[in-house]
């Protein structure tokens, strides 16, 4: 007997279903299992290596469309570029992005929700990545740029690309921080597979990303990091800031490990790059503008 | 009669020195293949030691002291200074301190409108008083005996004499930022035409770009104040955190240098280890670094040796043959510290180098009308 064509076809697609079935679903009560991460020598999970973000978060933590400009102005039939940023046509608008947020939702309270608004408003001269300024925690994770993390037994500590911020994770907690700081003073603790972070002590100088998303300087971030493969951190930042939101609120993405031979930070020193910026006009002979 | 008995005490003891790091990197090095990689390592309290069998070189140390990098003139050869001598300059500045540390007189006048003319920062208009001054109190010892200067290499304890070439490339280009400039040396506006003109003349500390007196290193050299610095080490890279200005220096281990087209503001540092020495190799400077007025062909070479369970002895080679006819050698003790480090947020607080190009200005401005009242 000759198969016709749509029968050869059905038998096949029916092994093909078979097969892919039996590879997505587990044998009933049989999980597969956790992934264990390689181990440093005291027995912990090991995080050392180069780390980055490869999100929009840094443009936006929440869900948004693409946008014209970070700057924006109106124009006849809708927000157009702002003259200070309109040369860079393209390369300046903002890309779009799924968010980072739990729910895409910040419990804002309402004056809070207004001076981000503001925030967005005046974005060139409000933002304090425009003036390289030390980006704090969480932001400093997912901006555009790899870190470093530093693990032994005996400490715990953060290196960043993006204005060669650092952290210091005290593993023994120090007490209240004495003073605040742009980068907050960070205390950290074991969970099992994951390691915490309690970061306090912030000024209220930092943001979350370029859309103006704030706190004050009551912030406490809780931070997860666990190791989910060879190359992946799943990262969690708890925001909890009572002057600022109604209740606390999370954004959680993987990053990622910079996998290339030859990985490794360089100097991002942006300080040098804002100086025209910051105090162009008082040169003995300003450049044109 | 005393200085040449001092001479002959330092001799044999950095000969003894020396022949016994020579012997322990020789021990040290003989064993990792006559010993299976995993085999337990040596343990003891007086040189604690990583997993991987190597010296753990982890803390927080402060490399603030008394001895300068450049041994004073008064010195001469004289690399160490008598217990007497130590105790009573250790004792000059401890008093200079407490009396520093009384009460002012609160019916004191203003002082003069634009210093009373001193050296000291700002004219001594009141820049840094005794609570922003964290230099130490005591000179280093190595080997059990108090140093007059940093440098132990030329003999006289001094930077040597710069090439002709350089004199010339730095006579070119006078006020131009170094990475060792110390604060509070500004020439002032009169006496440094052009270095208020723009912020790239500004040193490079007054920009935040990074610390001043070359605390960033290499070489990491004792200032002024904020001397903390925090050793972590991994498997792969040791990382020196400066405190000023929050710089992290990342050492690969067993690497190759960044191709000569990369340029860092304080090199590329790979390391390995010599026995029970942690050597640190630095190429790859920028021309804007200028450490003592060199190349981006400067050369560091960095030796850090556990000495006991508290202090670490820090050695270093510069070599620049654009500027320096011959290397030099530095080495002192960084000894830890349970000091907290606190972030050294530089630039986000600068209000300093905008008011003086502000202020430069100003001056131009008022120059410009007693020119034209004048007239």
């Amino acid at each position: 007997m000759k198969l016709g064509l749509r029968s050869v076809l059905a038998v096949v697609a029916a092994v093909a279903g078979a097969v892919a079935i039996s590879l997505v679903v587990p044998v009933s009560g049989q999980q597969a299992p956790a992934y264990r991460a390689p181990r440093t020598p005291d027995g912990h999970p090991d995080l050392n290596g180069i780390w980055q973000a490869n999100n929009e978060a840094n443009w936006d933590i929440q869900m948004h469309v693409a946008r014209p400009a970070l700057a924006l102005r109106a124009g006849p039939y809708g927000p157009v570029p702002a003259k200070d940023v309109l040369a860079l046509g393209a390369v300046g608008s903002v890309p779009p992005g799924m968010g980072v947020v739990e729910g895409n939702e910040i419990p804002y309270k309402p004056e809070a929700l207004a001076q981000k608004k503001k925030n967005q408003d005046n974005y060139l001269t409000s933002d304090p990545e425009v003036k390289c300024y030390l980006p704090g925690v969480p932001r400093a994770n997912y901006m555009p740029y790899p870190f470093q993390i530093f693990q032994s037994p005996k400490a715990f500590f953060i290196a960043y690309e993006y204005a060669g911020a650092t952290r210091n994770v005290y593993l023994k907690d120090p007490g209240p921080a004495p003073v605040d700081s742009w980068m907050g003073q960070s205390v950290g603790h074991w969970e099992g597979e994951t390691f915490v972070i309690d970061v306090t002590g912030f000024t209220d100088t930092t943001w979350f990303d370029r859309a103006g998303n704030f706190h004050s300087e009551a912030l406490h971030v809780t931070e997860r990091y666990t190791r989910t493969s060879p190359d992946v951190i799943q990262y969690e930042a708890t925001i909890d800031d009572p002057k600022t939101f109604t209740k606390p609120w999370k954004m959680s993405m993987p990053l990622y490990r910079r996998v290339e031979k030859n990985a490794q930070l360089m100097d991002f020193k942006c300080v040098e790059f804002v100086e025209e910026l910051m105090y162009g006009q008082w040169r003995k002979k300003p450049l044109s503008q | 009669m005393r200085s040449h008995i001092s001479i002959a005490i330092a001799a044999a003891a950095a000969l003894a020195l020396s022949a016994t790091l020579l012997a322990q990197s020789q021990a040290t090095r003989g064993t990792p293949t006559a010993r299976p990689a995993a085999a337990p390592q040596p343990k003891s309290t007086m040189n604690p030691r990583t997993a991987d069998g190597h010296p753990d070189l982890q803390g927080v140390y402060d490399l603030a002291t008394l001895t300068p990098l450049e041994r004073p003139p008064m010195f001469g050869n004289n690399l160490t200074l008598t217990p007497q001598q130590a105790k009573r300059l250790e004792q000059q500045v401890a008093d200079r301190k407490e009396q520093a540390a009384r009460p002012s007189d609160s019916n004191r006048a203003a002082p003069p409108i634009g210093g009373d003319g001193s050296t000291g920062a700002a004219g001594n208009v009141g820049g840094y008083n005794n609570f922003w001054i964290d230099n130490g109190s005591e000179y280093v010892t190595v080997n059990g005996e108090k140093r007059t200067s940093i440098i132990v290499d030329p003999q006289n304890g001094r930077v040597p004499q710069v090439t002709a070439a350089a004199r010339q490339r730095q006579a070119a280009r006078p006020n131009v930022p170094t990475s060792d400039q110390q604060e509070g040396t500004d020439p002032g506006l009169e006496r440094a035409p052009g270095a208020y003109d723009d912020p790239e003349r500004r040193p490079l500390g007054e920009r935040c770009l990074l610390g001043f007196g070359s605390t960033s290193g290499p070489p990491s050299l004792p200032v002024l104040y904020n001397n903390l610095h925090q050793i972590v080490q991994t498997r792969d890279t040791i990382m020196i955190l400066n405190e000023m200005d929050h710089d992290a220096r990342i050492i690969r281990m067993n690497a190759e240098h960044l191709p000569s087209t990369v340029r860092k503001w304080l090199g590329d540092s790979v390391g390995h280890w010599e026995g029970d020495t942690l050597v640190v190799d630095t190429t790859n400077f920028t021309d804007k670094t200028r450490f003592r007025g060199s190349t981006d062909q400067l050369h560091v070479v960095e030796r850090f040796t556990r000495i006991n369970d508290k202090t670490l002895l820090y050695r270093f080679t510069v070599e620049d043959p654009a500027t320096w006819s011959q290397s030099w050698t530095g080495e002192y003790t960084w000894p830890a510290t349970d000091t907290q480090l606190f972030e050294y947020a530089c630039h986000e607080g600068n209000y300093a180098l905008g008011n003086i190009l502000r202020g430069a200005r100003q001056r131009d401005a008022e120059e410009a009308a007693k020119k034209s009242g004048n007239r």
